[in-house]
């Protein structure tokens, strides 16, 4: 055993990238929950967007257009959401699960010519001075753009739901659909916003697996992450800070279990392995003790002559 | 005779006809454990597939399902396939061994081959390759070429086949650099191009500049590319779009050569169970194109080792070999016997850490 091996600078930086396309998918969902929208269909839009991004940016070089793709191909699909349970008023969980199923068969037929193919490198950003700070500038400020889009993308979820006009009249929306509606708003519409908003972060999610974390394609490639980031946004009692804590947990403890077999510790590797599921949800649970509840209408349809 | 009557009787017999044709064909099933389009593993098993395809042309009709999780699931598809009226079926991944052997046992008159497996029955051949031949040559030039003295290893799970692998090529870096140390990492999965990347980037982040993987898809490859000054070497297949650097070298397994030969034993009525166990000599494993980035002379000795396997006359495990507790396995000059290889589960002398069990 040899611990001097793992270089707690090192351990951090990589847990922050392993944790973003986690991030991005649950911060997404949370707002989708929030509006009283339960969509299954995360892994299905990360995975097409993860092709979408990957596609775009090979063809036209650039991984910021690839980025702006992912969003848009995460948010068309869940178009195809928005129509089946906000227009047809089909059964979420079957429609979210369809979702899924189509987002993966769906990028497979998309990526059919990507695969083996490397992207174009969006490389980090180096601040000169801030970046060269030991430790704290190889931790905080030595980063791909997007993983602080992740970050600022909690901080303003936080702040829209918590502070404005527009938060409010979501999680009206998403608390009793029946009296936001009697106050005079678009339930719907209201509802179609959030869902094509947490389609597109979980498109941005599915490419930075793509395009950053691995960075290539192939098929199935999102393996699970999406499913982790429905059980943490429910884990996370509806809180973006605490999802972002959580998805970090997630990807910390993922990253340490790696590097603690490399460093030959002792454990057996089963324990490694299902640690990051455990503590993950433990450490949330724990914290979920306020009882903070799901939004009311969860998962419930609504149509305007109820 | 009625308009009505005449329409059925035509209809069964156009019925009787197509069904008369369809019968000519002989029907081969493949449950796959990774997409088609992993790059590795399952691409491969696919390529013999295709080659079936071509050598039978209109004789054969070949069908697959792709990524099949290993377990329960794995005998659904496997029954379906059947009742689907395959003849013969393929199911390519460890952990297919004891759902082949249920179904198989519920279907006496269709033939099963199971890859790397042990389990046989009256229509359960198995068959598999000597990737530890493949593996020498790596762990040759491995060696030789770790300037960190630290090399990478991402294994999938802790199976026979995974650790024969460790084991030779820990035994050929060791012979060329006594200072080699392994790291090794359990993915616990095939295929998982995120979690694989993750182990690469674990080990390059803890010194090794080499990573060998048994895990299915290019992530580590990928990974080891924007890593910089790292050497990897393609698994299962050629992995050619990371040559020359970091690929410098890979296995691949040719199966198209048995799918031919074991669909013939089928139509020809001639199939009977078999375990197979073919290795660089018979062509089932190949040594991808070792790239410029290897010296000249490292590239020499390597190929020196592959024709000297193929030729029969080199044993990756020859002794003497001691075993990680020190206890003697193989003496001076003597070769590991097929039955101790199949079910290998210690590690050799030198590494470090535990199998988990």
């Amino acid at each position: 055993m040899d611990l001097s091996a793992i270089n707690p600078v090192l351990l951090v930086a990589s847990l922050m990238v392993a944790a973003t396309p986690l991030l991005l998918a649950a911060i997404g969902e949370l707002v989708v929950e929030k509006a009283g929208v339960l969509n299954l269909g995360v892994e299905g839009m990360m995975i097409v967007g993860a092709i979408s991004g990957f596609a775009i940016s090979v063809e036209t070089g650039s991984p910021w257009l690839g980025f702006i793709a992912a969003a848009i191909g995460g948010a068309v699909l869940s178009l195809l959401f928005v129509l089946l349970t906000q227009v047809a008023l089909a059964n979420q969980v079957a429609s979210g699960l369809a979702l899924t199923l189509f987002g993966l068969g769906f990028s497979a037929l998309l990526g059919q010519s990507y695969v083996g193919i490397k992207p174009p490198s969006m490389g980090d950003i180096h601040i000169p001075l801030i970046s060269d700070i030991p430790v704290i500038g190889p931790i905080l400020f030595q980063h791909d753009p997007i993983l602080y889009v992740g970050i600022a993308l909690t901080a303003a979820v936080w702040a829209t739901l918590k502070y404005t006009r527009v938060g409010l009249i979501l999680r009206a929306v998403g608390e009793n659909h029946d009296a936001a509606h009697a106050l005079g708003y678009k339930v719907i519409k209201i509802r179609i916003m959030a869902i094509l908003f947490g389609g597109a972060c979980a498109g941005l999610g599915g490419a930075y697996i793509s395009l950053i974390r691995v960075p290539q394609w192939t098929e199935g490639m999102t393996a699970g992450v999406g499913w982790i980031a429905l059980a943490l946004v429910v884990f996370a009692s509806w809180k973006p800070w605490r999802a972002l804590l959580g998805a970090y947990l997630f990807g910390g403890i993922t990253v340490l279990q790696l590097n603690l077999q490399a460093a030959g510790v002792a454990i057996p590797v089963e324990y490694l392995a299902m640690s990051p599921y455990i503590i993950t949800i433990l450490v949330l649970v724990i914290l979920s003790a306020d009882k903070s509840s799901a939004p009311a209408s969860l998962g419930r349809t609504f149509h305007a002559s109820h | 005779m009625k308009f009505t009557s005449l329409l059925t009787s035509a209809a069964v017999a156009l019925g009787l006809a197509t069904g008369a044709m369809a019968e000519d064909k002989t029907k081969v099933g493949f449950v796959y454990v990774g997409p088609v389009g992993d790059g590795g593993w399952t691409y491969e098993h696919n390529k013999g597939r295709l080659a079936v395809e071509e050598h039978f042309g209109d004789k054969v009709e070949t069908v697959f399902v792709e990524s099949v999780p290993e377990g329960p699931d794995a005998e659904r598809v496997m029954t379906q396939m059947a009742l689907e009226g395959a003849d013969l079926i393929f199911t390519t991944s460890f952990g297919y061994m004891d759902p082949t052997i249920n179904v198989a046992k519920k279907f006496p008159n269709v033939k099963f081959e199971h890859a790397t497996g042990y389990k046989t029955a009256d229509n359960v051949s198995v068959y598999s390759a000597r990737f530890y031949e493949g593996r020498a040559v790596q762990g040759h030039i491995a060696g030789k070429m770790t300037e960190s003295n630290i090399i990478g290893y991402i294994g999938s799970y802790p199976i026979p086949e995974v650790i024969r692998g460790i084991n030779s090529a820990y035994i050929h870096a060791k012979k060329v650099n006594p200072d080699v140390e392994f790291k090794i990492v359990w993915a616990y999965t095939w295929f998982d191009p995120a979690k694989e990347a993750d182990a690469a980037t674990v080990l390059i982040e803890q010194g090794a500049d080499v990573i060998l993987q048994h895990t299915d898809s290019t992530a580590p490859q990928a990974a080891a590319q924007e890593a910089g000054n790292v050497i990897t070497f393609g698994q299962a297949s050629d992995m050619s779009e990371y040559a020359p650097k970091p690929r410098v070298s890979s296995i691949i397994d040719n199966w198209a050569p048995y799918y031919i030969a074991r669909t013939q034993a089928v139509m020809d009525g001639s199939w009977e169970t078999v375990n197979t166990w073919d290795g660089i000599k018979e062509g089932m494993v190949e040594i991808g194109e070792i790239s410029d980035a290897v010296p000249a002379d490292i590239k020499e000795e390597a190929l020196a080792m592959k024709a000297a396997m193929a030729a029969g006359e080199y044993h990756p495990f020859t002794g003497p070999i001691k075993k990680q507790d020190g206890s003697d396995w193989l003496a001076e000059g003597e070769t590991a016997d097929d039955g101790t290889l199949a079910g290998m589960n210690f590690y050799v002398e030198g590494l470090e850490g535990e199998i988990p069990q």
